[in-house]
């Protein structure tokens, strides 16, 4: 079967596939940079440079996500697979939703606690992005709080989208697996 | 001149013979906020109000081994003065007192510097409500080193007293004291 660069009836186009990994790539890279930073010594020499990486991919990421959102909209989704339950069709509809609203969420929740005092975040040091809201009672704490606790969430869907693909792949030998790589149907 | 200093002049002059000596440059650290200039004022004669701009940004150069040299700019913005309560702030800002409308900016531009044993003078030209006078502000290097993220870092903290009325803030204010600690980042 050929890849086409839409979505088709049948599978994902290039695009879709591209975005899902590009995006694969940057949350894990955001969770384990998150995950790491927050635990520094104030005297350890990544203490500021580790944020800012962290910010800075964060806020390039908004971009990502919006083309994600937009192709969605432009190339429909392919067909559920033949042979799949109703209630997993639903599920993964519904797991799909969640990890990109609340992905959504936490890049929000993140540029929120950085404004917090009306400063600006700085991308890669090449750009600014301005701060609008800073009225939000204890912002940078309650942000923080919502932060921390979506990747919590996010992290726990990531683990069960993984886990159903590999179920689909090896033990309901479907296609599901294949379909996002971009490998052809056995 | 002290044996230290003298020695220092020495090498100076063998080292730097084909050129001035350069005084490192610093940007004072705004990203990572270690820099405040606050203010203090009498209330009725009974206690004091307290405050400070929030924004500025500026620049100095300093060698420790010739002061004399050292060279400080900064630009405040006066809309910027925060003294913990709205109210306050906003009549500050009229043209009661900063008249921030027509006045948006404060600066410093340092004239001379002059080390001493018990600490050193700054002199410069301070810019408030259009008004240009000369302060002289005593200022002590606080330090200077590597910091743990790979820059080379140098601060100052400085006080001086500044007649309200010499730059046409009400005569009731009588005297501030403006308290500066500033830290730069070399660039």
């Amino acid at each position: 079967m050929k890849i086409e660069l839409h979505n088709t009836a049948k599978g994902y186009g290039w695009i879709a596939i591209a975005l899902h990994w590009l995006s694969a790539v940057i949350i894990l890279s955001l969770l384990g940079l998150g995950l790491y930073m927050v635990e520094l010594d104030y005297y350890d020499a990544w203490y500021n440079s580790l944020p800012w990486l962290h910010k800075s991919i964060g806020m390039l990421f908004v971009l990502v996500l919006l083309f994600q959102v937009v192709w969605r909209g432009v190339s429909p989704a392919p067909e559920p697979l033949a042979g799949t339950s109703r209630l997993e069709q639903r599920l993964a509809r519904l797991v799909h939703w969640l990890l990109l609203a609340i992905t959504a969420l936490i890049v929000l929740s993140g540029y929120l606690i950085s404004t917090a005092d009306g400063a600006a975040i700085s991308v890669f040091d090449w750009f600014s992005i301005p701060a609008t809201v800073s009225a939000i009672p204890n912002q940078a704490d309650n942000s923080g709080l919502v932060h921390r606790y979506l990747s919590y969430a996010l992290i726990a869907l990531v683990v069960l989208h993984v886990a159903a693909a590999l179920k689909h792949h090896f033990i309901d030998r479907n296609n599901t697996l294949r379909r996002i790589l971009g490998i052809a149907d056995r | 001149m002290k044996p230290a200093a003298l020695l220092s002049a020495f090498f100076s002059a063998i080292f730097f013979a084909t050129g001035p000596v350069l005084a490192a440059d610093y940007k004072i650290d705004i990203p990572g906020q270690h820099a405040f200039i606050t203010f203090k004022a009498s209330h009725l004669g009974y206690s004091f109000v307290v405050g400070g701009f929030n924004d500025f940004d500026g620049k100095f150069s300093h060698d420790p081994a010739n002061p004399a040299a050292s060279k400080v700019s900064v630009t405040i913005d006066a809309g910027s003065l925060d003294t913990n309560h709205a109210e306050r702030d906003k009549h500050l800002r009229s043209d009661d007192f900063f008249d921030v409308a027509s006045y948006p900016t404060i600066s410093f531009d340092s004239t001379g510097y002059q080390a001493g044993p018990d600490g050193d003078r700054l002199t410069g030209n301070l810019t408030m409500l259009g008004v240009t006078r000369e302060v002289a502000i005593d200022v002590k290097h606080i330090g200077e080193g590597k910091d743990p993220w790979g820059g080379y870092r140098s601060g100052f903290s400085g006080n001086v007293e500044i007649d309200a009325a010499d730059f046409g803030l009400p005569q009731w204010v009588g005297k501030v004291l403006v308290e500066l600690n500033i830290e730069g980042v070399r660039i």
